[in-house]
């Protein structure tokens, strides 16, 4: 592997930069003669827009423009589109209602965009901005899944009547049902997943340049995917050809899946900056963030697994309803379906699944993928469903899980999914010698001993990542391929830029990507830049999210350095004067084996350049690109298991140990890995424990700060123990299988499932608060 | 923010005049409540006067019988007082669990009793152990200085110049903290004073900001023990109830956190 190779922890390159406050977020760029924006937002959930006088605004001092929702569609500004079709279980499709950039006629969230003031501060802008006078008529409001599908509810769009969306299902019902009546055991739950707040540490910004001269437009905007935005943006949004229009995302302050969305703001930076013939920046500060980013998760789900007599799983049938907010977010509607629906066989083997999914419209803001993106939903409905089933039955959770774990690979799941690889009773094994679980009931007898509530709690989750394959996407209604590009370009003088599709908002590209090329060519990381986030400067790439930037951007990465060196050989041998086969790579030379013949890899590359001894018909130049599309989904899994003890005074939960034993494949930076199951976890226990946005029944946000909405701080969490199992990845050249989302998705269920076994009552919801824990011991 | 004109008087004279001339004036301390509110465009005071530099304002004293600390003392030089621990350890532990680091090194605990937040910690020690508030005007009795949610005795333009706390017996204080904002939720302090009186101060719990708890009190003097309170029901009346803790879980922190307190006093 070497010292900086494939599997050594390397120190992160890009945190020099960060930690000494020398990153370029998009706040921090600044243009000739740049003007700022300020959106008016709805304070109602849904309301008519009977008028809105700007007249007053636009005289306040340093406007420069002030722009409605009615110029925006006068414009023809496309409205927002959402990227995957979803079909009804009749056939019909989704029901997608009109989404402009600024509302022209109806609000339908609290924080919805009516008008913009352009100024030339911020202060000038916020100044005005209060002064635009909007006068709504107030409609009643569906706030929430249960408001929104009672008889009688307010209607959001007309498109979709019932505010239903789509009503889907996958598996066989028939099957299912048949297996539930012949079944010896049945286990039910109803479930809440309770609605998120991504909270990304770098609010959303956008700053828009637009010079007439050239008709171009610059676009620097908080993006985990500036390609697909600028594709959005110019084939759907009318505001610029794609080649007329440069989107760059800079450092990127974090994401979660928030960031992978075209909003109304950047779209309207852009249409505004023509407007005014003006630069226009729009950062958006923690409030915006709370009432406009896309939430996560908001799933009310019944579920029901069917055992036979030995305990073996024979059938689950599941009936979620999924809140989409108030429009269709880019990804929504396959959150909700396809990277839901289709993991619910979590690591078991299941003959029948049955699941319907019923996603539907309601007055808050758009729901769409947060870290995890439907796995954790999926995870959660099957693990509570296990470990409430072994509690019924009287058997061991670790016992139940293990007699119906797959073992042979490759397994088909009744819903989609075919796993290729994995060994579910290793990270199982490891997880539990890690927490000695044999040892749990002594601990538990003695924390009783001393009045304390002890619990244990099992989380076996499987994921679906590296997404994904184009031709099975698309079969599925994806509007677009998920693979991935790459170009690697070796400089005359040896070093090497790495050009990527994929998009680090914190995951430490950077540094990975440029192991696996010290690992291949044997030189140092200090020697690779990786290159990213600028569509003038990278070939068109899909970007980063669903855990993809190893599997699929580092494959492409993996294909086009394979290219790289073929030609590289051939020059050296030609140099060398050897067969191209005799030649080997090591510690940046190109050697002729078995002899102390050798080049060094400056040399190669700058004869690829002065081209003044090439092999006949060689091109000049060492640069190559590659587009990588995976063959498969990736499935990383694992075990959590997390200890704990519960203050019957208080409710309140308090850590003893919680560890985890993942197989993500191979592990390029193992320091990273750590560092995002660290990450993962602390989201995942979030929702367990803390974290729930929530809406009254007027559609107002309540938790709308941090002083209402609990980030997980340091001292909520325990101190984690990771361990790794390993199963390579057969699907990739590098084995890999990825960790961006894994402890989101495992970790709640490993949290309920111990708070539920300390207290003995399983009726808990998410987020388990202090309040809802101490009413579940005490009623 | 709007637009303000910021001042920085040397002495609690000169603000008061600064205060008496400035059309909307508000004096700032540690600005921990004041800024966050203009910044959300919530305050819009025409002039800000900062007491946080003055140091007539600034500093402890302890005595034999009292604890007296100066408006503009931070939280975290109250926690870390030698004198002020040994005298009243409840107090300096009570400063210690305010907020982050951050917060306790600005907050004021002049700022935090003018501003009565009703999770604030601060106004439950000054009820509890019966503390007595002096300002630029007068001397209030802690009893009669609270008025109900972000309310108090204060007049208008009147400066809390600082606050003395009588040396209990012995004095406990136990908080449940809110989980996102991490001011109490719930919090309970419990004082046995030097003449053997009993006084007790719940925080974030009532509807109408910090008050005093009766039933704990009777139970507490006839018999100074956690368990002397098992039987004890708190009424769920009045209380708050909101997402983070409804007012029958409220209830039962009160005798909870004052179970937990009084164990902390001795
Ligand atoms: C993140 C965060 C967490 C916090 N957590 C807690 C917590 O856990 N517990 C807790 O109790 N508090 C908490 N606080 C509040 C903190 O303690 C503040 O310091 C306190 O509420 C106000 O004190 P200040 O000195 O900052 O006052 P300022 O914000 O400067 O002023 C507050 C108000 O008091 C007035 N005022 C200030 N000084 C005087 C004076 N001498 N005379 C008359 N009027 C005056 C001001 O005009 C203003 O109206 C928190 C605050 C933050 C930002």
């Amino acid at each position: 592997m070497g010292v900086e190779g494939i599997g050594a922890s390397v120190v992160r390159k890009e945190d020099r930069r960060f930690i000494t406050g020398k990153g370029r977020y998009v706040d921090d760029i600044k243009l000739q003669g740049m003007t700022y924006a300020q959106f008016v937002r709805s304070p109602h959930a849904h309301a008519k827009v009977k008028s809105i006088d700007t007249a007053a605004a636009m005289k306040m001092p340093g406007v420069v423009g002030v722009l409605t929702g009615k110029e925006i569609v006068d414009d023809k500004v496309g409205n927002l589109i959402c990227g995957w079709a979803i079909t009804s279980k009749d056939g019909s499709p989704m029901k997608m209602g009109a989404w402009p950039a600024m509302a022209p006629e109806t609000v339908r969230f609290v924080g919805q965009a009516v008008a913009v003031v352009i100024a030339e501060t911020k202060n000038q802008a916020r100044d005005a901005a209060e002064a635009v006078v909007v006068n709504y008529e107030e409609l009643p409001a569906a706030a929430d899944i249960r408001a929104a599908i009672k008889p009688g509810a307010p209607q959001l769009h007309p498109e979709a009547p019932g505010n239903v969306i789509y009503d889907w299902t996958i598996g066989e019902e028939a099957a299912t049902d048949a297996a539930f009546k012949s079944a010896a055991n049945v286990v039910s739950l109803d479930i809440t997943n309770n609605r998120l707040v991504p909270n990304a540490m770098e609010p959303r910004a956008a700053i828009a340049e637009y010079n007439e001269a050239e008709e171009h437009f610059t676009l620097y905007t908080t993006s985990q995917n500036p390609h697909v935005a600028r594709l959005v943006l110019s084939a759907f949004y009318n505001i610029a050809p794609e080649h007329k229009l440069r989107v760059v995302a800079p450092d990127v302050g974090g994401g979660f899946g928030s960031k992978i969305f075209i909003y109304p703001e950047e779209m309207v930076a852009l249409w505004a900056s023509k407007k005014v013939r003006r630069p226009v920046k729009w950062t958006g500060d923690r409030s915006e963030a709370f009432l406009t980013d896309a939430h996560g998760r908001d799933h009310l789900t019944k579920a029901e697994m069917a055992f036979d007599k030995d305990n073996k799983v024979t059938a689950l049938r599941v009936k979620t309803y999924a809140n989409l907010g108030a429009y269709m977010s880019l990804f929504s509607s396959s959150v909700p379906t396809y990277l839901y629906a289709t993991l619910l066989s979590g690591q078991y083997n299941i003959p029948n699944i049955f699941a319907e999914v019923i996603s539907v419209y309601t007055n808050t803001v758009p729901v769409d993928a947060y870290r995890g993106a439907g796995r954790p939903e999926a995870s959660f409905v099957v693990e509570r469903l296990m470990e409430t089933a072994a509690r019924q039955l009287k058997v061991d959770p670790g016992e139940l899980r293990r007699k119906n774990f797959i073992t042979q690979f490759p397994h088909q799941t009744p819903v989609i999914m075919a796993y290729d690889v994995g060994d579910f009773g290793a990270s199982l094994d490891a997880a539990m010698k890690a927490i000695d679980y044999a040892g749990f009931p002594a601990r538990k007898a003695k924390a009783k001993s001393e009045g304390k509530l002890r619990g244990i709690g099992l989380s076996c989750y499987i994921e679906a990542c590296g997404i994904a394959p184009s031709k099975a996407v698309g079969s599925l209604g994806a509007g677009v391929g998920l693979w991935e590009s790459a170009e690697v370009r070796v400089n005359p003088v040896g070093t090497i830029e790495i050009l990527t599709g994929s998009h680090s908002h914190g995951q430490g590209h950077e540094t990975t990507f440029a192991q696996l090329v010290a690992d291949r060519l044997g030189i140092p990381i200090s020697q690779v830049q990786i290159v990213h986030g600028d569509t003038d400067k990278v070939q068109f790439g899909m970007g980063t999210y669903g855990s993809r930037s190893a599997a699929v951007g580092m494959s492409a990465i993996f294909k086009a350095m394979e290219k790289v060196e073929a030609k590289a050989k051939k020059i050296a041998a030609h140099q060398l004067e050897a067969s191209e086969g005799d030649i080997v790579i090591e510690n940046g030379e190109f050697k002729v084996t078995g002899t102390d013949k050798s080049i060094a890899l400056p040399m190669v590359a700058l004869a690829a350049y002065t081209a003044h001894n090439l092999p006949d018909g060689m091109e000049p130049g060492l640069k190559e690109g590659a587009f990588y599309d995976p063959t498969n989904f990736t499935f990383p899994a694992g075990a959590y298991i997390c200890e704990l003890e519960v203050d019957s005074g208080t409710g309140k939960t308090s850590f003893v140990n919680f560890v985890a034993a993942d197989d993500f494949g191979r592990l390029i930076n193992p320091m990273i890995v750590e560092g995002q199951v660290h990450g993962g976890l602390a989201q995942g226990i979030g929702q367990a424990l803390l974290e729930g946005a929530v809406y009254d029944s007027s559609g107002q946000l309540v938790t709308a700060s941090f002083m209402d909405y609990t980030m997980p701080r340091a001292d909520d969490l325990p101190s984690f123990k990771l361990n790794h199992t390993t199963t390579l990845c057969p699907g990739n050249p590098l084995g890999v299988k990825g960790c961006g989302e894994a402890g989101a998705i495992g970790a709640s269920a490993a949290v309920i499932n111990a708070i539920t076994d300390a207290i003995g009552n399983n009726k808990l919801e998410m987020p388990a608060t202090p309040d809802r824990v101490w009413h579940a011991i005490h009623g | 923010m709007y637009e303000t004109i910021y001042h920085r008087p040397s002495s609690v004279d000169e603000a008061a005049a600064l205060f008496a001339k400035g059309s909307e004036a508000k004096y700032l301390s540690g600005g921990h409540t004041l800024i966050p509110v203009m910044k959300q465009r919530l305050a819009s005071p025409s002039d800000v006067i900062d007491l946080g530099k003055i140091k007539e304002l600034i500093g402890i004293d302890v005595s034999v019988d009292a604890v007296t600390i100066k408006a503009a003392t931070t939280h975290y030089d109250v926690a870390m007082n030698g004198p002020a621990q040994k005298a009243i350890p409840a107090l300096a532990h009570l400063a210690s669990l305010i907020g982050d680091p951050a917060v306790r090194h600005r907050g004021t605990i002049g700022g935090s009793i003018a501003n009565n937040d009703p999770a604030a910690d601060y106004p439950s020690a000054v009820l509890a152990l019966g503390a007595t508030v002096k300002t630029n005007k007068r001397s209030i009795s802690a009893d009669d200085f609270f008025k109900g949610l972000f309310t108090t005795a204060l007049a208008d333009g009147e400066i809390i110049t600082q606050v003395s706390f009588p040396i209990p017996a012995k004095a406990g204080y136990s908080k449940f903290p809110h989980p996102a904002s991490r001011f109490a939720l719930t919090g309970v302090f419990v004082v046995k004073t030097k003449s053997g009186d009993v006084r007790v101060a719940a925080t974030g719990a009532s509807q109408s900001g910090v008050m005093r708890v009766p039933a704990i009190e009777a139970a507490l003097k006839a018999n100074w023990s956690a368990g002397a309170l098992d039987s004890v029901k708190i009424s769920a009346d009045g209380l708050m109830s909101d997402l983070h803790g409804s007012s029958d879980y409220r209830a039962n922190l009160i005798k909870v956190m004052a179970q937990r307190a009084v164990t902390a006093a001795g």
